[in-house]
């Protein structure tokens, strides 16, 4: 174990636990906060694995902007709280699924990574080396990115109006 | 130095518990909420991939799946909030108009 292994160690435990929190948290508000916590700990680790860019991409728009936006939506939607309201009732077969993709993923991964196997170095891709590979590589699947995006904000914006009409 | 078994099996463990939360769930904005879970757990496997293969696709990749969950969660709220205002509930499981 080295020291980066030793803090992802912390990174993980802490998102797993706050994942696990999200998915089993009796109130909406604290499930939003939960995942505000998951979600720094995926930043931690791309910062951790050297991807600057992406890390504080993932910081600045999911834990500022998505959780907000979730946080709109509970309290738009008066969400009640308690776990006969927010879970169906058959959820001990979505665990039963659950626990078997994560035995199936374990499993394959083990097989195909072992886990003694050869540890790398953190890869520091700068900002700039990101930027250059968007725009020379992957110009057309960016501008479809951008297109998407504008699509589902006039999207967003025709289907939560009110009609004027009635 | 890290190994790469481990950043995979936290992202497996990031999407199973996404998988629980949208099978189990009946709250519509917390099932958007597990499958941000799994779109966070793809990324990581992305940016691992990335990091110990020398590349710097796979964080662009990751870059456009932020873009397309942006995206993904306008809509999704959108119709949530479509959703409560016609029916005055969000459960998953009432809305059952399209089944026979």
């Amino acid at each position: 174990m080295t020291a980066q292994e030793y803090a992802f160690a912390v990174i993980a435990a802490v998102g797993s636990i706050s994942a696990i929190a999200v998915v089993t948290a009796r109130n909406v508000v604290h499930a939003a906060l939960y995942l505000v916590v998951a979600l720094l700990s995926v930043g931690a680790t791309f910062l951790l694995l050297g991807a600057e860019f992406a890390g504080w991409v993932q910081i600045l728009i999911y834990v500022g902007a998505i959780v907000i936006l979730f946080l709109f939506g509970l309290m738009l939607t008066k969400a009640p709280i308690g776990r006969d309201a927010l879970d169906n009732t058959r959820r001990w077969l979505g665990l039963l699924v659950g626990l078997g993709v994560f035995a199936g993923l374990v499993f394959l991964i083990q097989d195909a990574f072992p886990l003694d196997g050869k540890a790398f170095e953190a890869f520091h891709a700068t900002t700039a080396a990101v930027g250059d590979s968007i725009f020379r590589e992957f110009i057309l699947p960016f501008e479809a990115i951008s297109f998407l995006l504008l699509a589902a904000l006039i999207g967003a914006i025709v289907l939560a109006r009110k009609d004027e009409g009635n | 130095m890290i190994r790469l078994p481990f950043v995979l099996i936290f992202a497996a463990l990031l999407f199973s518990a996404g998988v629980y939360g949208v099978l189990a769930r009946r709250n519509a904005v917390m099932v958007l909420m597990a499958i941000e879970l799994m779109l966070n757990a793809v990324n990581v496997n992305l940016v691992a991939f990335s990091a110990s293969l020398r590349d710097v696709g796979g964080q662009i990749f990751a870059l456009f799946v932020i873009a397309v969950a942006a995206a993904e969660v306008g809509i999704g709220l959108a119709l949530v909030i479509l959703l409560f205002r016609n029916r005055a509930s969000i459960n998953v499981d009432e809305v059952n108009l399209l089944k026979w």
